[in-house]
C-alpha cells in the first residue's frame, strides 16, 4: 500500500508540476492572457475585431517581451467571476482584467500582483434626470452592482457607514449592467470611475448621464499572476515597468530608433544596448527596445484607449508620472 | 491452459472478482482526485477550511422574503438566505408546472382540433428553446415594463414597473389568529367528514355532498368570524417615495421571469406526461365505465385519472427534480438562489470554490433526495393494491 501510495504521489505531482510559466508560454507559442468581457478603453474588441485597450495593450506588451511579436496572444474572456479561478487553474497565464489589488487576493488566493497599470476609485453614474447631485441622497435607490468584485464590498460599506439604505441588483458583466440602467431597472451603477466613463461613453446619448463627485474607494487596477512563479512575475511586472519608465525617460514608440544611440545611461540599459537585463530575465536583450517599438510607452497607450481624446475622456490624474503630479512611479532600470 | 482459468470458470468468483475491481478502481480514482486536489491546493497556497462561513460577507442580498439579511451578516446565513429563495422558487414553480401541465395533457386529448393544435404547438415550442433563453426572454420582456415613476396602477392598489409588482401588504391585527384557528378546525373536519362520507357509501351506498360541504367549512365559516371579531386584518399600502415604492409586498421581475419559465417549460414535459399516462389507459374502461351510465367527469375522476396516475408518477418525480436543479440557471437574471447568491458571491469573495461548491452540491442533491422519497410514497399509494 505504501508503494502505491508514493506512486501516486508521483504521479498526482507530475500531473501538477509546471516547468514555470515562462517556458509553458515558448513552448506554446503564444500568450494567453485573461481580459474583461469588453470594457471599452481597457479591453474591448475594436471595429476591425482586434482587442485593444489598456489591459490589452499589457498583454501585447507581455507578449512582446518574450516573442518580441505583439500578434502573439491569444485573449481570453473572464467575467468578475470566472477571472480567478480561470488563472488559478493555468488556463491563463496571467490576467490584466481592471483587477483591484487587495491584501486577501494577494495572500489568501494564492496570486502575486506585480503592479498597478492604473490607478482607480469606485463612483457612481445616475440619469442626469434624476436631478441627483451627490452619492448620499441615494437612500432608498436600486444600485446595479457587478458581483464578486470589491466594488461590491464598498457600496455595503458606503451606504451602512452613511446610514442610508439601497436594494442591491447584482449582475454578472458590465453589459449586463448597462441594459439594466439604461432600462431603468436601476437608479444608480456603481463600479470603478474608468467603467463609468466607459459604460457612459457607450450610452446612445452621454450627457444624459452623471457620474457624482464621490469616490468612495481606492482601487489601483494591476496584472496579476500566480504566486509562487517569480520568474515569470518578474517578466510580466518589468514588462509595465518598462513602458513607464520608457515614458520617463521620454522615449516613444516614434523616437525609440535614435534613442538606440543616446547618451543617457538608464537609456542604454532600458534598450539593451548596455548590460545583460534581458538575459536575466531569460528575454532577449531588445525586449524592452521592442515593447515601446510596437506598443509605445505607458503615456502613449493612455493616451490612445482612455485617454481626454478619447470617448472616455479620462485625465491623467493621479495616473500621472510622479514627477507630474501623479503616483505612477517605477523602480530604477539598473 | 484451462487449469489456469480454472478459477474464472467459476460464475459467482468471477462476478465477485469483477465486482470488487470495478469498486476498487472507483475508490483508486477517487483518492487520486482528492489527493491531487489537495496537493495542487497546498502548492498554490489557496485557503481551505470551513471557518469562512462565520466571517461577515460583507455584501448585501436584497432579495431574502424570509430572512432579514445585512452585510454584517456571515457567509453561513447568506448560504440559508439562498436555500430559501431556491426552494421559493422551485417549490411555486412546481405546483404551476404542475397545474397548468395537467390541464394541457388533458386539452391536449380533446376533441376540439383547435385547442389541441395549439396545446402542440406550445409544447413543441417550449420544450425544444433552451431554457436558459427563455428565462433571459421573459427577464428582456419584465424590464421592458415602465419604470417606477410612471408604474401601471391595476384596480388603485397594484402598481406595476420593471422594478416588480408591488401589492398591498396584510397587517394581521390581533384576534385574526382565532380566524387562523377556525381555518385549521374546518380543514381537519372536514377531512374527517370525507373519511366518514366515504366508509358510509361502502356501507350504505348513500353519497354525501363532500366537496360543497368542504368549502362551505373551510371559506364561510372563518369568514363569518372574521366579521364577527370586527376585520382584524388591514393594508400597508405602497407608496411611491424617492426612487422606489416603500412599503406593501412586491414580487421582484428576477422572481417572476425565473417562476414563469421554469413552470412553462416544464408545463410542456408534465403535459406529455399526463397525455400518455390517460392514454395509458386502454379505450374499454372509458367504454365500460360509459356503459354502467357514469358521467363523463367522473369517468375521468374515478376510472381514468387514478389509473394513469400510476404511470404519470414516476417520471413526474424527475421533472420536479430536474425543475429544481435548473433553477440554478438564476444567476443568469441576477435571481439570489443558492448558486447565484452562496455559490456565486460568497465564493468568489472568498476564494474557497472547492468549500462553497462541496456545499452547494450537498445541498441540491439533499433537496433531490428530499423530493424523490415523498413522491415515492405518493407512488406507493396509488399503486394497485391487490386485494
Amino acid at each position: 500500500m505504501k508503494k502505491l501510495l508514493s506512486i501516486f504521489a508521483v504521479v498526482a505531482f507530475a500531473f501538477s508540476a509546471h516547468a514555470g510559466t515562462l517556458d509553458d508560454v515558448k513552448n506554446r507559442g503564444f500568450l494567453k492572457c485573461g481580459v474583461t468581457t469588453g470594457l471599452a478603453g481597457f479591453a474591448a474588441p475594436d471595429d476591425s475585431g482586434e482587442w485593444a485597450g489598456l489591459d490589452a495593450d499589457m498583454c501585447r506588451a507581455v507578449a512582446v517581451a518574450v516573442f518580441g511579436d505583439r500578434s502573439k496572444v491569444e485573449f481570453i474572456t473572464t467575467t468578475g467571476k470566472s477571472r480567478f479561478p480561470t488563472l488559478a487553474s493555468g488556463e491563463v497565464d496571467m490576467l490584466a482584467r481592471n483587477t483591484t489589488w487587495t491584501i486577501s487576493r494577494d495572500v489568501n488566493l494564492g496570486f502575486e500582483f506585480v503592479g498597478v497599470n492604473f490607478y482607480d476609485g469606485q463612483g457612481f453614474m445616475v440619469p442626469s434626470a434624476l436631478g441627483v447631485s451627490s452619492a448620499t441622497e441615494l437612500d432608498g435607490a436600486t444600485v446595479c452592482i457587478q458581483t464578486g468584485t470589491t466594488t461590491e464590498l464598498n457600496l455595503a460599506d458606503f451606504f451602512r457607514l452613511n446610514g442610508i439604505s439601497y436594494e442591491a441588483l447584482p449582475i454578472e458583466t458590465n453589459d449586463e449592467g448597462k441594459e439594466n440602467l439604461f432600462a431603468g431597472r436601476c437608479d444608480v451603477y456603481t463600479t470603478d470611475a474608468s467603467g463609468l466613463s466607459s459604460t457612459r461613453a457607450a450610452a446612445s446619448n452621454p450627457d444624459k448621464w452623471v457620474v457624482l463627485p464621490e469616490i468612495i474607494s481606492k482601487e489601483p487596477l494591476g496584472p496579476l499572476v500566480r504566486h509562487g512563479d517569480h520568474q515569470w512575475g518578474d517578466v510580466v511586472r518589468w514588462s509595465l515597468n518598462a513602458m513607464i519608465i520608457a515614458e520617463e525617460l521620454g522615449i516613444t514608440s516614434e523616437n525609440v530608433d535614435a534613442q538606440t544611440s543616446s547618451n543617457v545611461p538608464e537609456v542604454l540599459r532600458l534598450l539593451g544596448v548596455e548590460g545583460n537585463y534581458g538575459e536575466m530575465l531569460e528575454l532577449s536583450n531588445d525586449w524592452a527596445y521592442q515593447i515601446i517599438k510596437q506598443i509605445g510607452n505607458y503615456s502613449e497607450s493612455y493616451e490612445a484607449n482612455v485617454g481626454p481624446d478619447t470617448p472616455l475622456e479620462i485625465a491623467r490624474g493621479l495616473n500621472a508620472l510622479w514627477t507630474q503630479g501623479g503616483i505612477l512611479y517605477a523602480p530604477p532600470f539598473r | 491452459m484451462r487449469s489456469n482459468l480454472g478459477f474464472f470458470s467459476d460464475e459467482k468468483f468471477r462476478s465477485i472478482f469483477f465486482q470488487t475491481l470495478v469498486v476498487g478502481l472507483f475508490a483508486l480514482g477517487l483518492f487520486f482526485v482528492i489527493s491531487t486536489t489537495s496537493y495542487n491546493l497546498e502548492k498554490r497556497n489557496i485557503a481551505t477550511g470551513w471557518s469562512f462561513l462565520q466571517n461577515p460577507a460583507g455584501f448585501d442580498i436584497s432579495f431574502s422574503p424570509f430572512l432579514e439579511f445585512k452585510s454584517t451578516d456571515t457567509h453561513l446565513k447568506v448560504y440559508f438566505v439562498g436555500v430559501l429563495n431556491t426552494l421559493l422558487v422551485s417549490i411555486t414553480g412546481c405546483i404551476a408546472a404542475t397545474i397548468l401541465g395537467f390541464i394541457l395533457g388533458i386539452v391536449r386529448l380533446s376533441s376540439n382540433w383547435l385547442l389541441s393544435r395549439l396545446v402542440y404547438i406550445y409544447v413543441e415550442f417550449s420544450r425544444n428553446v433552451p431554457l436558459l433563453l427563455q428565462i433571459i426572454l421573459w427577464y428582456s420582456i419584465l424590464i421592458q415594463l415602465p419604470r417606477v415613476k410612471q408604474s401601471l396602477q391595476v384596480l388603485d392598489v397594484f402598481y406595476i414597473s420593471n422594478r416588480g409588482l408591488y401589492s398591498p401588504r396584510p397587517i394581521f391585527e390581533s384576534g385574526f389568529s382565532y380566524v387562523l384557528i377556525a381555518i385549521l378546525l374546518a380543514l381537519i373536519s372536514s377531512f374527517l367528514i370525507n373519511r366518514w362520507a366515504k366508509k358510509r357509501q361502502d356501507k350504505t351506498g348513500q353519497q354525501f355532498p363532500v366537496f360543497s360541504s368542504s368549502i362551505g367549512l373551510i371559506f364561510i365559516v372563518p369568514l363569518i368570524l372574521f366579521f364577527i371579531l370586527g376585520s382584524p386584518l388591514s393594508f400597508e399600502h405602497p407608496e411611491l417615495k424617492g426612487f422606489n415604492f416603500k412599503g406593501g409586498l412586491v414580487i421582484r421581475p428576477e422572481f417572476i421571469a425565473m417562476f414563469l419559465a421554469l413552470s412553462i417549460y416544464t408545463a410542456a414535459f408534465i403535459s406529455e406526461i399526463v397525455r400518455a399516462g390517460i392514454m395509458s389507459v386502454s379505450k374499454g374502461q372509458r367504454e365500460a365505465s360509459a356503459a354502467i351510465g357514469l358521467k363523463q367527469t367522473w369517468i375521468m375522476r374515478l376510472i381514468i385519472i387514478p389509473q394513469a396516475l400510476r404511470v404519470i408518477v414516476p417520471p413526474l418525480t424527475s421533472q420536479y427534480l430536474n425543475l429544481t436543479k435548473n433553477s440554478s440557471l438564476g444567476i443568469a437574471v441576477g435571481y439570489a438562489d443558492l448558486v447565484h447568491g452562496f455559490g456565486g458571491i460568497s465564493l468568489n469573495q472568498t476564494g474557497q470554490a472547492i468549500e462553497c461548491m462541496a456545499i452547494v452540491m450537498a445541498t441540491y442533491l439533499s433537496i433531490s433526495l428530499t423530493i424523490s422519497f415523498f413522491m415515492n410514497i405518493y407512488n406507493r399509494s396509488i399503486q394497485f393494491k391487490e386485494k
